[in-house]
This record gives C-alpha cells, structure tokens and sequence, in this order.
C-alpha cells in the first residue's frame, strides 16, 4: 500500500514538472511579446527591454523553467535579473520555497496571490460539492424507483434544463431576479469565515454555489439513475428480493450501494477541477478565486501568475486522483493495491 | 402422500410492444414434503420463470401471473406482498446458478447469510453470527468462523455454492428451489455439491425443486420429472420410469444428446435438430413438431394442426405425456438419425 502510494506520487510530480514545461512552452509560442504587456502603452523599445530583463523574459526558456525549478525547490529573489536586483536593492523581494513565481502586474509573489484567491475557490467548490451531490444522488434515486413515472420523467426534464442553459445565463439570471429585482438574497459577496463567520460564508455563498453546483447536479442525477438502474438487475438483486428483504433494505442496502461506488471517482475529479477555479461563476458574481485570479492573469500576459495557478489545479487534480484510487481500497473489497 | 406444494395451471406471461410471451402456459405439479422434483428444459422453456412465480419475484414487474400455487394449502398468488415477502427465504428458499454474481461483492458472507436469518428472527447480530457459523460448519466450509468474515470473491466457486445453500437453508425452509445450482461449478464439485443438497434434505426434510438441463443430476436427485417445453409440462412422472421408458419424443432426444461413458468411442451423440420457438408466436399444434421426427407416424397432420393434451402415459400413474403418438416405444434414435 505505501509503496503504491510513494510510486504513484513519484508519477504524480513527474507529471506536474511536464505540466509547468508544457505551459512555458505554450506561453513563448504565442508571437505576443509578454514585456510589452507588462511595460505598458507609452513605452520606449529601451524601458520595454529594460522590462524584459527585469521580468526574466529575455533568456531562454529552458532557462527561464530552470529557474521556475529552482524557485520551487529552493526558492528565489526578484526582480529575476541580477544586475537590476544589485542596482536597486530596495526593490528586491525574496520569495521562498515554494515558489511560485513573482507577478509585476499585482506587485506581489503569486503564492500570496494564491493564498489569498485559493480559499476562494475552496468555499465555493465546497458548498457546490455538498449541494450537488446531495440533490443529484437524491433526484437520482427518485427517478430510478420511480423510473417510468411522471416523477422519473419530471426530474430528467429539469436535468435537461439546467445542462440546456449555460452557466453564465443561470449566474446572471439569478443575480438580476433573485438578488436585485426581487431582492430575495442579499447581493452576494465573498466574505471570508474568519471575517464573517459561518453564517455570512455560507450566507454569501449560497447562490454562487447554486449556480455551480447545478450543471453538476444534472449529471450526477442522470448517473446515479443510470448506475442504479443497472445495479438494480444485477443477480445479488434477486438474491436480496428472494431472502425476503423489504424493498427499501433491497434499494438502499444492495442496489444503492453498488451504484454508488463509480460516482466517488466522478465526484473526486469533478471537485478537483473546482477547485483550480470556477471561471465563469467567479468571473460573474466578482469572486475573487483562482478562476477570476486565471482570467486577469492571462488577459495581461502575467506568465508567473499563470503558471502558478496552473501549477496548483494540476496538483489538485493529481492528488485527488490518488486518494480516489487509494479509496477504492476501501470502498470495493476487491481492489487490492499492489 | 401429503403435497404441501401444489401446482395448478400457472402462466407466466410477459407483455411486450411485439406480443405476449407466454414463459409459461398452464404447468402443474406436486411436491410432498422431503421430495425432490426436477424440472428439465432447453434455455428458455419456461423452468426458472415459473419457479420465480411461487417465490412471488415477478410481482412489482408487468408479468401477469395467473393459476394457483398452494403452499401448505395457501395460494401464493392471492396473499399481499407483504405476506409474499415474509414467506420468502422463511418457507420458500433459492439456490441460484451462478453464486459469484447471485452475492454481493460489497458484504461479506457471513453479513449476507445473517441478513437473510435477521429478516425472519428477531434476534441480535451476535446471535445471528453464531447461527451463521454454524451453517456454514453445515455445509462443509472449513474453518467457518474465520471464513465468515471473507467476502465471495475470497470463496470458491465451490464454496460460494455453499455459502449459497447455507443461505437458503438458514431459516429451514420446508420448500427449496436450486436453479441450476452446479450449472456453473467444476464436475468434481458438482457431486459434492448434489451430495449435500441430499444430505441436508434428509436432515430438514426439505422439499426441492431443482431446475437443471443436466439429465445425470435428475437421475441423481429427483423423485420426479417435469420436463418442459415452450412453457409447458411435455412429459411428467417417476424419474426412473420417465429416465427409462421416456413416451414423448422431445424427452428422447434429451436422453440421447447425453454422451454415455460405456457406449463405443465412435458412437455419435444424437443432437436435437432445430432451436427452441419462439415463445412469442409458438408453432401451432404440438409446440414440438418443427423439431419432430416423428410426427410423419402420426395419421394425418394431427400434429401439426392440434395441440395434443397432457394425457396418461403407459408407465403407471402419475406419468403423464403431451404427445399424439400412439405406439410409445422409444425407437432407436441412431437408426433413425441415420436413416
């Protein structure tokens, strides 16, 4: 099991350095200069390689990767270019392990950056998750005991709605309606647990994570009826029925509980993805999470910024997929990791 | 004999957009208490679906299900579910065919034999354990108390098999049915498997109904024969007089598709012609005469336009046979196959 664990986290980081190369690679491939950017409109061809040092950008990206490496590992000082960082010293930020990387555009290392969005992120993929999954797996129940019924046929409609409409339109649907015309939600805005408490988080929360969790909920509604439906003529079925079992020990016991065992790993990789960022949920309610942080960054080519949040969502969705695999281990008794 | 099972005129029949399949049409038969009946067919003649009938499994589905199954003089078709489901797995019991897939891979053993002893007493986990235990030292499983605690993927298939019987016998039931219960299992274990059933049926003078394709475990097992045919009962009665003066021509070619052990290595075995019909639209008349090589013996196209009625057979009472021949003396199946 441990040696299972120590391989796959071996693959794991081998898949994240891939992923940082890949990303540097994309970003200098683009015929768009990132000094330009950075230096702003009225810029001399002087100040812009002047900027170009100073960002790093002038030397070549292997070199430029090796030392978002070395950042990692060892951390780093900024600006990256040593004779500006010998001239001026007072402008030096240090950045330590791990580094992320430092963006001009914000003034600040993209690890502060990322503490700051990343809870953010995580409330919001929280919330969702815990709404998504108690209304899909529920919803999907119903439809499958009552597959067939009007009941069946209402909760699949209502599935096909909320995946019909795309998210954008759901977000600002419920902001004009809900928050301003019939101002049955106060305007929501992030307040953080520490700031607010419980009931502001989760208060503030409830309709950003509503919208994001019900495109989801539509496709776990569809699959725990799916899942149940063939769990439900499977041949421990019958033995259940034939034992003389109430029906609901023979759903819930035995049908429920095969069915549900493929929705932990749709369930681990979804909430991993969340939590990368919610782009268009935190892009319309103003959320400031790593999705919005994703969306300013890449609008102004501020490669540090990024990379970082790529760096930190392929984590996510490296160490999720892990400890799904590791959880099979328990849910199924037969999966026995070698 | 007291019949405490009691078959009357059963269809099972299934409404489809393209027709009703009839999986069984009109079948009745006894059972007394301690006895074995065998039921035998080709895949789809209609053996499991009627036996799900008197464990009520085709209820909550679009089966309809008419006749009469009188279980100690109760028919079970007439009694709630709720009734149904508290005699289930308490008097009437199943074995099934493949204990791989008829247990859940996510409980283990001993969870899913005590569950079905919890349904019908009222007593604690720990009590239930024991019980299981118990069974399974019953049933041949060794070690039992440790083994309790394996799921079925950690089982043989022989053991599985076991584990199954354990299952059914929990609760003593007074009615078994195996449905193909050695079907899936290695020839070595079917024996010890059959053994069992005969040894535990001695103890709890278990009545049995056991479905198979298998003529050897007929032979072994049954006190009498029920062979079927596109739902229906083609020939029924004492297993040693049916085994060997069979007087219907489908119960013929059964016996001779079976491989002899001291016939001549060269000796061919006599398949069936044809695939079972349709259930959906059977042949008019004998439901049989498609495959029929006899059929030219009989005067005119009696078989082909009526169906022949279960009628007294010649090998004493309680044979009966579903067949217009009138000369019943099995001819030799090789000559006319090779002729």
């Amino acid at each position: 099991m441990w040696a299972y664990i120590v391989r796959r986290l071996f693959i794991g980081v081998a898949l994240l350095l891939a992923l940082t190369l890949v990303t540097f690679v994309l970003f200098f491939a683009s015929p768009v200069d990132p000094a330009r950017y950075a230096c702003g409109k009225n810029c001399s061809e002087q100040q812009r390689d002047q900027a170009r040092a100073a960002l790093g950008y002038d030397k070549p990206v292997y070199e430029q990767w090796g030392l978002f490496m070395k950042g990692v590992v060892a951390g780093r000082d900024f600006p990256a270019d040593e004779e500006l960082r010998a001239a001026a010293p007072e402008v030096v930020t240090h950045c330590a392990a791990p580094c992320l990387g430092y963006s001009h555009l914000n003034s600040s290392t993209v690890n502060d950056l990322v503490k700051e969005a990343a809870p953010v992120s995580i409330s919001l993929a929280l919330v969702a998750l815990v709404m998504w999954l108690v209304g899909g797996v529920l919803f999907g129940i119903l439809a499958a005991v009552f597959k067939g019924s009007f009941i069946d046929r209402g909760i699949v409609g209502l599935t096909l709605v909320a995946y019909a409409f795309p998210t954008f339109f759901i977000a600002v649907f419920f902001l004009k309606y809900f928050a301003v015309k019939w101002e049955l939600w106060p305007y929501p805005t992030y307040v953080s647990l520490a700031d607010g408490g419980l009931a502001s988080w989760l208060g503030n929360l409830i309709v950003p994570a509503f919208t994001l969790a019900l495109v989801f909920m539509a496709g776990y509604v569809r699959m725990t009826r799916a899942f149940m439906l063939e769990s439900m003529t499977e041949d421990y079925i019958r033995t259940a029925k034939a034992k003389g079992l109430k029906q609901r020990k023979v759903l819930f016991k035995h049908g429920l509980r095969a069915a549900l065992t493929p929705l932990v790993t749709m369930t681990g990789l979804d909430f991993a993805t969340l939590l990368g960022g919610a782009i268009i949920t935190e892009s319309v309610f103003a959320y400031p999470g790593l999705g919005l942080l994703t969306v300013q960054a890449s609008d102004a080519w501020d490669l540090p910024t990024v990379i970082g949040v790529v760096v930190l969502a392929g984590s996510f969705v490296i160490l999720m997929n892990i400890i799904v695999d590791i959880s099979y281990a328990f849910i199924d008794p037969r999966v026995r990791l070698g | 004999m007291d019949n405490f099972l009691s078959v009357r005129d059963l269809r099972v029949h299934f409404p489809t957009p393209d027709g009703v399949v009839k999986a069984t049409d009109g079948l009745s038969y006894d059972l007394a208490r301690g006895k074995t009946l065998g039921i035998v067919g080709e895949s789809g003649s209609g053996k499991s679906v009627s036996s799900s009938a008197i464990l009520g499994l085709h209820r909550g589905t679009n089966a309809q299900v008419s006749g009469e199954i009188l279980l100690d003089g109760t028919n079970l078709l007439t009694i709630t579910d709720e009734e149904m489901r508290q005699r289930r797995g308490k008097e009437v019991a199943m074995i099934f065919q493949d204990p791989l897939s008829a247990m859940h891979p996510y409980y283990t053993v001993g969870n899913q034999i005590a569950e079905a002893y919890r349904v019908h007493h009222d007593v604690n986990k720990k009590a239930a354990r024991t019980r299981v235990v118990e069974m399974l030292e019953l049933v041949g499983i060794p070690q039992p108390d440790r083994r309790v605690d394996d799921y079925p993927h950690q089982f043989s298939g022989g053991m599985r098999q076991r584990a199954m019987i354990a299952m059914a016998l929990i609760n003593d039931p007074s009615l078994v049915i195996a449905d193909e219960p050695t079907t899936a299992l290695d020839v070595t274990v079917q024996a010890q498997i059959l053994d069992l059933l005969q040894k535990l049926q001695r103890e709890f003078n278990t009545g049995i109904i056991i479905i198979t394709h298998d003529l050897g475990v007929v032979a072994e097992m049954a006190d009498d024969v029920l062979v079927m045919y596109a739902g229906k009962a083609v020939e029924y009665g004492p297993t040693k007089e049916l085994l060997t003066h069979p007087e219907m021509p489908y119960t013929w070619g059964l016996l001779s598709s079976v491989p002899d052990l001291t016939a001549d290595v060269d000796e061919k075995l006599v398949p069936i012609p044809g695939t079972p019909p349709s259930l959906l639209s059977p042949p008019k008349g004998c439901a049989f005469h498609p495959r029929c090589r006899y059929k030219d013996q009989v005067a005119g196209d009696l078989c082909v336009t009526q169906q022949p009625d279960l009628t007294p057979g010649s090998r004493g009472p309680g044979h009966l046979k579903r067949c217009h021949l009138t000369d019943p003396t099995v001819p030799n199946e090789e000559e006319v196959a090779r002729s």
